[in-house]
């Protein structure tokens, strides 16, 4: 990766940094956030179309391919930008480097949990199981 | 991250005039944890109750539909366009653009005003669809 003289600040971190990530976590999070504008307001703007939010009009929305795949796009978006979210919060707020890496290990443990179960439940409903 | 006390430390929160730049940009913190820890848990009951039988989305159905229940959600509409118009705000201040003082604070009070807005547009159009 060019860290040239004309390089921004951006470019300077990149691969840096006490995780030996640097920027890239920082991009992660403005890359998730642009996928999610699209993916959330596609689905406020699908759940105000249909007719009903009963049981069967939800999962018949959702077990067709256009209601399914962005569902799915947008739970693990939603996750990993949440995930991103609350990790920067964290890394403001506590100070203990040990308390710092173990708040850091149980939102990632809360997020794949929630964002599997998530999933799991949106195959099911899917693939009619 | 170490403390280091004898590091030079910024000017303190105390000293500055507060001003809608500054609301804006806790809001944002406090949305973004609160769509997070709350709305991510109620979209995976959702649909986790979705994927089960009828009694388990009659009881979402139930709590969504029980005032406090909508009070949450309304709480998580307004949240979710205040964390969008401000996130947006973000990415245009990210690439370096927005920082004079006039533009930084229209910007702001836009964002508060325009999820204002969609959140009760949302709001009733979703209550409409309701009944």
């Amino acid at each position: 990766m060019s860290r040239g003289k004309s390089a921004t600040p951006l470019a300077k971190v990149r691969g840096l940094g006490a995780s030996g990530h640097g920027g890239e976590h920082w991009l992660a999070e403005r890359f998730t956030s642009v996928a999610l504008v699209l993916l959330s307001i596609w689905l406020v703007a699908a759940l105000l179309m249909l007719p009903d939010l009963s049981q069967s009009t939800l999962t018949n929305f959702l077990s067709r391919p256009l209601g399914a795949v962005p569902m799915a796009l947008f739970v693990i978006t939603a996750f990993l930008h949440g995930l991103h979210g609350l990790k920067v919060v964290v890394d403001d707020y506590v100070h203990e480097e040990g308390n710092r890496i173990a708040s850091h290990y149980f939102l990632t443990m809360a997020a794949i949990a929630g964002a599997s179960l998530s999933l799991f439940a949106l195959a099911s409903i899917a693939f009619g199981a | 991250m170490t403390s280091r006390p004898d590091r030079p430390l910024s000017p303190h929160l105390g000293i500055y005039t507060w001003g809608p730049h500054m609301l804006v940009s806790i809001l944002h913190r406090i949305t973004g944890a609160g769509l997070t820890l709350a709305g991510l848990a109620i979209l995976t009951w959702w649909l986790m109750a979705l994927s089960g039988d009828k009694e388990g989305y009659e009881l979402f159905a139930f709590a969504a539909g029980h005032p406090v229940g909508l009070v949450i959600l309304f709480g998580l509409v307004w949240a979710f366009w205040q964390h969008l118009f401000s996130g947006l705000r973000h990415l245009v201040l990210d690439i370096g653009a927005g920082y004079e003082l006039k533009t930084n604070k229209f910007w702001a009070v836009m964002t508060i005003i325009a999820a204002a807005v969609m959140t009760l547009v949302t709001f009733f159009l979703f209550m409409g669809g309701v009944e």
